[in-house]
């Protein structure tokens, strides 16, 4: 294993997060802000509490899943991507590393960063609302297991993808509507049946839920089923990533 | 002694169906400096990219160090540097970090003593702190240098070094290079300039069309370089060269019209001038008189050339 090359993969992008501390870390916190003040504010008003839990408190589970999986699938894929896109891939791919090394310097700087701005957003949260976690363990658990995994899921992108168009086409096309319609601002029991049924065939629905309930104990689906649906997801990228690196897709053409 | 770099039968075929490669097979001995010469799209990157771990080769083998650049590739990439063709660099790095990160990937325990040497060596130290978007072209050059020379590598790939750089800058570089063959490093570089692979080089390969088309010392290229032809055109044709001339290296053409005589440049005597009194002597007229030189372009152009 060579260390001293994660390490460096590791620190250099994390370099890159001081070097852009405006846009990472204040946006997201200014972003979060203004959901508790429209849905908080203007939807808790007339939404007083969902299952015995307060509007504001309910949300904030999902609001910091938005953030952690936009957050870790942006700085994954752009963390590849970036240098594909710039030519420096040139040393990666000529340097005595092996890819699992390079995944755990990318993967590793992207979800430490996606886990930086999840735990502000908490920090956030709790000036709006009263939270209390019932199980920390367990929502540490999630919260990590997110991380890696849309981090993982986003460095699959910054492959995958041919131009910036194509990088973000997944962050801001398909997990926008995704966590939206997965729960965060309400519980799918509020659904017409046929809607909650559909609901069911979104993976984040389950993430939301699982992590909602390391919160307040209230669950849409069984937590165990939330943890097996993101372990699966996981392995499903890890395949993914063992059949890049043994084709050489899209890197060493 | 085992060549530093052994290259046999390599084949690459691209995706497109377009094979850069069509079976090289070169040897590189430690300490030498090889230069590969060849017109654009001959094969030259893809070469340098398979050894260095860029590409997958599609067929045959690369050894480096003794070790298969696919299954051990850490083995050869640690040992191996490239300065690639394309200025390529972080823009919002310093020059310090961006050389750093690069000993770092090579499994390097951080040096600055020796960060600081290569820096300074490359007249680079003063801008360590400069973010790389503030340097000039031939700055960038230099600092691909040092991220290549940070984890001290034994072979240095050197893709077409002076493209675009400055008279002045390509006598510095050469000044490094001669410095870095001081210290035994082995030095491969591309280049489309016959002056660079006779200014540096020991040996000078010529590729084209995927092919090693020539591989020689450059002593024996400058040699060649070295002689010259003196053509002798006649008034009238003869059919045998008379017996007072065969003490010279005489060769008839054009059906008796021409004399052709060749001769070393770099000899005490020529040899013309008592050719030309013995021509005299033999009766025989002349109509015009020229010389040539065949130079390592000409051997360039001749290979490239009829292959093209």
């Amino acid at each position: 294993m060579n260390f001293e090359a994660i390490k460096s993969i590791y620190f250099f992008e994390m370099a890159r997060t001081r070097r852009t501390l405006l846009q990472s870390v204040v946006s997201p916190v200014i972003s979060t802000s203004l959901y508790f003040i429209v849905f908080g504010a203007a939807v808790g008003s007339r939404i007083q509490e969902i299952d015995g839990v307060s509007y504001g408190a309910f949300i904030t589970p999902g609001l910091i899943m938005l953030t952690l999986l936009t957050q870790c699938i942006g700085n994954g894929s752009f963390g590849i991507y970036f240098p594909k896109f710039t030519g420096t891939i040139y040393e990666l791919l000529s340097s005595p590393v092996s890819m699992t090394e390079i995944v755990l310097g990318y993967v590793g700087a992207a979800a430490t960063k996606g886990m930086m701005i999840g735990i502000i957003i908490l920090g956030t949260a709790s000036l709006f609302v009263d939270l209390s976690i019932a199980h920390p363990l367990v929502m540490l658990l999630f919260f990590v297991l997110t991380a890696v995994t849309f981090s993982l899921f986003g460095f699959i992108i910054g492959i995958w993808a041919k131009d910036f168009e194509q990088l973000n086409l997944i962050p801001m096309l398909v997990i926008p509507p995704l966590v939206f319609l997965g729960g965060s601002f309400y519980s799918v029991n509020m659904l017409p049946p046929f809607w909650q049924a559909v609901s069911h065939f979104n993976p984040v629905l389950y993430l939301i839920s699982g992590f909602r309930w390391s919160f307040f104990e209230i669950a849409d689906v069984n937590p165990v089923i939330s943890l097996v649906i993101i372990v699966g997801f996981l392995a499903v990228l890890m395949g993914l990533l063992t059949w890049i690196f043994k084709t050489g897709y899209r890197l060493r053409n | 002694m085992a060549p530093i770099v052994s290259v046999s039968n390599l084949v690459k075929t691209y995706a497109s169906g377009f094979q850069a490669l069509k079976g090289v097979s070169l040897d590189i001995e430690e300490g030498e400096i090889l230069a590969l010469l060849g017109p654009n799209g001959a094969g030259k990157t893809t070469l340098i990219s398979i050894i260095c771990g860029i590409v997958n080769p599609t067929g045959g083998t690369v050894l480096v160090g003794g070790h298969d650049v696919v299954k051990d590739f850490r083995a050869t990439r640690s040992i191996i540097g490239l300065v690639p063709q394309e200025l390529t660099t972080d823009q919002f790095e310093t020059v310090w970090n961006t050389v750093s990160f690069s000993r770092g990937l090579h499994g390097r325990k951080p040096d600055p003593a020796h960060i600081e040497k290569v820096l300074k060596d490359l007249s680079l130290y003063d801008k360590k702190d400069n973010m790389l978007r503030e340097l000039s072209g031939g700055m960038k050059r230099r600092v691909l240098i040092a991220k290549a020379l940070s984890h001290e590598p034994r072979v240095l790939f050197l893709d077409e070094p002076t493209a675009g750089v400055d008279v002045n800058l390509r006598k510095d570089m050469w000044q490094v290079v001669e410095k870095l063959r001081e210290t035994g490093v082995t030095i491969i570089l591309t280049t489309h300039y016959i002056e660079e692979a006779e200014e540096i080089a020991d040996r000078v390969g010529v590729i084209n069309g995927g092919k090693i088309l020539l591989i020689e010392d450059k002593k024996d290229l400058m040699k060649k370089l070295g002689r010259k032809e003196l053509r002798v055109d006649l008034q009238e044709p003869i059919s045998t060269i008379p017996e007072t001339l065969s003490g010279y290296e005489l060769t008839i053409e054009d059906d008796g019209h021409s004399l052709i005589y060749d001769y070393d440049t770099s000899g005490e005597r020529t040899g013309i001038t008592t050719l030309l009194t013995a021509l005299a002597e033999a009766g025989i007229r002349l109509k015009d008189i020229s010389t040539r030189q065949s130079s390592l372009e000409d051997i360039f152009v001749e290979l490239v050339g009829a292959r093209a």
